[in-house]
């Protein structure tokens, strides 16, 4: 009985911190390419039927993608209350910023569809600015987590390289998502994109791996001991292939009979999982990088299980049902029409 | 400068009650709206279709709003309460993450499918869509109020090196105000819908549509509402002897009863006065408190002089339960005049409809009123007897509160307008639009919803005909 418990206080904290990574991994792929088509949106006035058709890739999604969100915030308080206070107590500000971004973004794509004609293009701008501001935001509260809250300016200047490179990471998989939904000239103007942040996120991807060992020594030692280094740095070289491969193949696109228009963002999928692997792989089992474990800030046990046999019962639901939704909405987006 | 703690009150009051107006409405919308299209399904009649499918964008609106300041919230508690988080994280965590899986993806995924897959499967599956949603949105109130009856009434736990751990979890959900609480609030909801719907189609009318689809909105509001009122009287009643039971103090508060009194009246109106502990300008029905609470004509009702610096603030309880009663009673009288205006006639008179339209946000009003009732009651505890409010406050520095306030205020107040000026611009358009008349959904609409779809050609760009 003991033993058990103990067991459990062992191995929970270890599926709670899975499952998180999951739902962090879930957002950032799928409310990442809706934020990456908001700050895409062309904004001058003849571009408006593309921005329709822009925007109407994203429609039924939107909200389901960000309750994946919704989801992780949840996993953290749930599973490991104190990180969760600790990490929104020291984020405070950027947290109410994005949270704005977010409310920017969600409305505006709903008052875009019913206000008058006059105001159309201002929820237009609004969509955008919602989506620019709450990628940037996202991008240095990851800055800011991964150098432990610290306010130095080589803190502050890594979160802002790392807004940047967030903001470009959306992009290029919200491009390579519109290469899969559109056609015609809106989807090459969406493989210029891609291409273009591609290459940024690239430049973004490469100068965080590069600072983050190098300002976190520990980082260092767990990355460049032998003989695990042989084997992970398998997760860099990979990523290196995707981007490269994603650059050869945006040379060909289009094809004839729109062939392999989802392959790119295939390839921009696997980078955001090799980059988030190789961020977990970092920091592991530390729950706030320097601070906290995750079996520090774990919570009660039978808490733990109270949660863990509703979501084994309800996340197959909620993927099966997800999957069915996207087989709805599959093919070239279409212009929506609110029934 | 006010200090981090009133700040973050001022802070969680702003959000969620910016946040509940939405769901209020989008709970109850959300079976109406899939009765308007179960209607439909049954009958072919394209009026159904017609109401259904004005609503709906509505409902699209009113989700969204709902969605993104529900998100607020949930960073809420680790912001500014985290000492909320630490001590009774472990109920509080798993009934907002059953929330999320049980509640949120449901409503979101099969919103996309109900707004815009009409054309991409069958009308069943459609219907089954909105049906979900529906249950989704109604399962979220079922979660945050089992939460929020918790804080009020937690049973089912006990406190082990200062923190909360729970015990037995059918009792933390169904503790002794959950019931009442849950079937008041999905009343509550019911009937802010129902007077939306009839507010927002009287207004239709009067502005001269001649359509059928109002009409008939019009008349599912009013009996709906005219059916519900008179059971959420009868359940507030319930769910006041429940309050009166466990939390003495919140109803001494409502009631103005400064010292424990046989035969306590009935204040239809009074001003508290906090200090001299006494009201002024009384006007009673003897005896009628004690009846109502206890049955008896001579029953003892507690007064606030038991619980000395341990009750609520006494006038927010006092008008706020006064203006949310009040309201209840409007309510009760515009809809049985209505249904027999309906019934007589057929239609109701232009001063009738005015009156409807005057109540379009009635529901606002008495569900702010009785929140305000529930959760100042509750002061100066967070969760009764375990977690007073200011134990639990983030220690951040009060200009960050402030500074988000401030953002939080202005963003919700331009919303709050847009929402109503958008909400006034689609019925005006439906008026006029023809769209809207269609039985069947035109194949080619725009996301714009505006008569010239894209499918038209390109002159017609611009401008509303
Ligand atoms: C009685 C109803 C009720 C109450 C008291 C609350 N909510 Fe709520 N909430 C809903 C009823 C609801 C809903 C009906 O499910 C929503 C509103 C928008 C929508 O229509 O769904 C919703 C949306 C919503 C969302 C977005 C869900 C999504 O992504 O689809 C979040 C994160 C929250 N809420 C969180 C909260 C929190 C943390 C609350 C309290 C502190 C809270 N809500 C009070
Ligand atoms: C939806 C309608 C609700 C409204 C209008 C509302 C309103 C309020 C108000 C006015 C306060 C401040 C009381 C005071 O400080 O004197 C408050 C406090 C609080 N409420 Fe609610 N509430 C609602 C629902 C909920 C729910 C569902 C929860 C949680 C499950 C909740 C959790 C809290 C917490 C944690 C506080 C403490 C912060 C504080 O005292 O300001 N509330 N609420
Ligand atoms: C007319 C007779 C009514 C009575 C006797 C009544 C009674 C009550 C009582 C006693 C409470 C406080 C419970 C507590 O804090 O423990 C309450 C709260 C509340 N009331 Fe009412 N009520 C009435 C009408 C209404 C109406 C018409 C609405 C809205 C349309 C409404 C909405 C609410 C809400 C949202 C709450 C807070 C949530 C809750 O505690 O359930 N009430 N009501």
């Amino acid at each position: 009985m003991i033993d058990n418990a103990i067991m459990a206080t062992d191995w929970l904290p270890v599926i709670f911190i899975g499952l998180m990574g999951l739902a962090v991994l879930a957002y950032a792929v799928l409310d990442g390419y809706d934020l990456g088509v908001g700050i895409l949106l062309p904004m001058s006035k003849q571009d408006e039927r593309q921005r329709d058709t822009m925007i109407a890739s994203i429609g039924p999604f939107w909200d389901a993608n960000e309750t994946w969100l919704v989801l992780a915030i949840g996993l953290l308080l749930i599973a490991f209350p104190s990180a969760h206070s600790l990490v929104l107590m020291n984020l405070y500000i950027p947290t109410a910023i994005m949270l704005v971004g977010l409310i920017m973004r969600g409305v505006a794509f709903d008052f875009r569809a019913k206000a008058a004609v006059a105001h159309k293009l201002a929820w237009d701008r609004t969509f955008k600015a919602g989506s620019l501001l709450t990628s940037l935001t996202q991008g240095y509260m990851l800055g800011q987590y991964v150098m432990g809250f610290d306010a130095g300016w080589e803190a502050q200047l890594f979160s802002g390289l790392s807004a940047i490179g967030v903001t470009a990471a959306y992009s290029y998989i919200g491009a390579a998502w519109l290469i899969m939904k559109t056609e015609g000239s809106l989807q090459s103007r969406a493989i210029r994109w891609t291409r273009r942040a591609g290459r940024a996120a690239f430049i973004g991807v490469v100068a965080v791996s590069a600072v983050n060992p190098l300002v976190n020594p520990g980082v260092f030692d767990r990355w460049f001991t032998f003989p695990l280094v042989m084997f992970v740095l398998l997760i860099p070289m990979l990523c290196f292939f995707a981007f490269a491969a994603n650059e050869v193949l945006l040379r060909r696109l289009p094809k004839v009979d729109d062939r392999h228009c989802w392959i790119p963002f295939v390839n921009v999928l696997l980078v955001f999982i090799l980059c988030f692997t190789g961020l977990a792989f970092s920091f592991y089992p530390d729950i706030v990088p320097g601070k906290l474990t995750i079996w520090q800030a774990a919570s009660a046990p039978e808490s733990l299980r109270f949660i863990l046999v509703g979501a084994i019962i309800v996340v197959p639901v909620i993927l099966a049902y997800t999957a069915f939704s996207y087989r709805v909405f599959h093919g070239k987006a279409t212009e929506l029409h609110y029934h | 400068m006010l200090d981090t703690l009133v700040l973050s009150r001022m802070q969680f009051a702003a959000n969620i009650s910016f946040h509940i107006l939405f769901p209020t409405i989008t709970i109850a919308l959300g079976w109406i709206l899939f009765f308007f299209k179960l209607r439909y399904d049954q009958t072919s009649n394209p009026v159904w279709m017609r109401a259904y499918r004005f609503w709906v964008k509505v409902f699209a609106l009113t989700f969204a709003l709902g969605v993104v300041s529900g998100i607020t919230m949930s960073f809420q508690f680790g912001t500014n309460w985290p000492g909320f988080m630490e001590k009774v994280g472990n109920i509080a965590g798993p009934l907002l993450g059953y929330e999320v899986l049980t509640a949120f993806f449901l409503e979101a995924t099969f919103l996309g499918i109900m707004l815009f897959g009409i054309k991409r499967v069958p009308s069943r599956v459609h219907t089954f869509s909105a049906l979900m949603v529906a249950i989704g949105t109604t399962l979220s109130a079922f979660w945050i109020l089992a939460l929020n009856s918790w804080m009020q009434t937690p049973t089912g736990y006990e406190i082990r090196d200062g923190v909360v751990h729970a015990t037995d979890w059918m009792e933390v959900i169904f503790n002794p105000s959950f019931p009442y609480r849950l079937t008041h609030m999905l009343l509550a909801s019911g009937l802010t819908a129902a007077f939306f719907v009839a507010g927002l189609s009287a207004y239709r009318i009067l502005r001269g549509d001649k359509k059928q689809a109002p009409r008939l909105a019009l008349k599912t509001g009013l009996v709906l509402a005219a059916i519900l009122i008179p059971v959420q009287i009868f359940v507030g009643d319930l769910h006041g002897l429940n309050t009166f039971e466990h939390q003495p103090q919140k109803i001494a508060a409502m009631e103005g009863i400064w010292e424990t009194e046989k035969g306590a009246p009935l204040l239809l109106f009074a001003v508290p006065d906090e200090k001299a502990r006494t009201n002024h300008l009384e006007i009673a029905l003897p005896k009628m408190a004690s009846l109502i609470l206890t049955h008896e004509l001579d029953g003892e009702i507690k007064g606030l002089n038991e619980f000395e610096n341990n009750h609520p603030p006494v006038k927010p309880l006092f008008f706020g339960f006064r203006i949310m009663v009040g309201v209840g009673m409007l309510m009760l009288l515009v809809a049985w005049t209505g249904c027999y205006q309906l019934y007589r006639h057929g239609e109701l008179p232009d001063w009738l409809l005015k009156i409807t339209v005057a109540m379009t946000f009635s529901g606002w009003v008495a569900t702010l009123a009785g929140w305000y009732v529930t959760e100042v009651g509750r002061q100066p505890w967070l969760v009764t007897g375990v977690l007073k409010t200011a134990e639990a406050v983030t220690p951040v520095a009060s200009a960050n509160v402030g500074f988000s306030l401030v953002l939080y205020l202005v963003v919700y107040t331009i919303l709050l307008w847009a929402y109503i000026h958008t909400l006034k611009v689609m019925a005006l358009k439906s008026v006029e639009v023809e769209e809207f008349e269609t039985a069947e959904p035109a194949a080619d609409g725009s996301l714009t919803n505006l008569p010239q779809s894209h499918s038209a050609p390109q002159s017609a760009h611009g401008g509303n005909p």
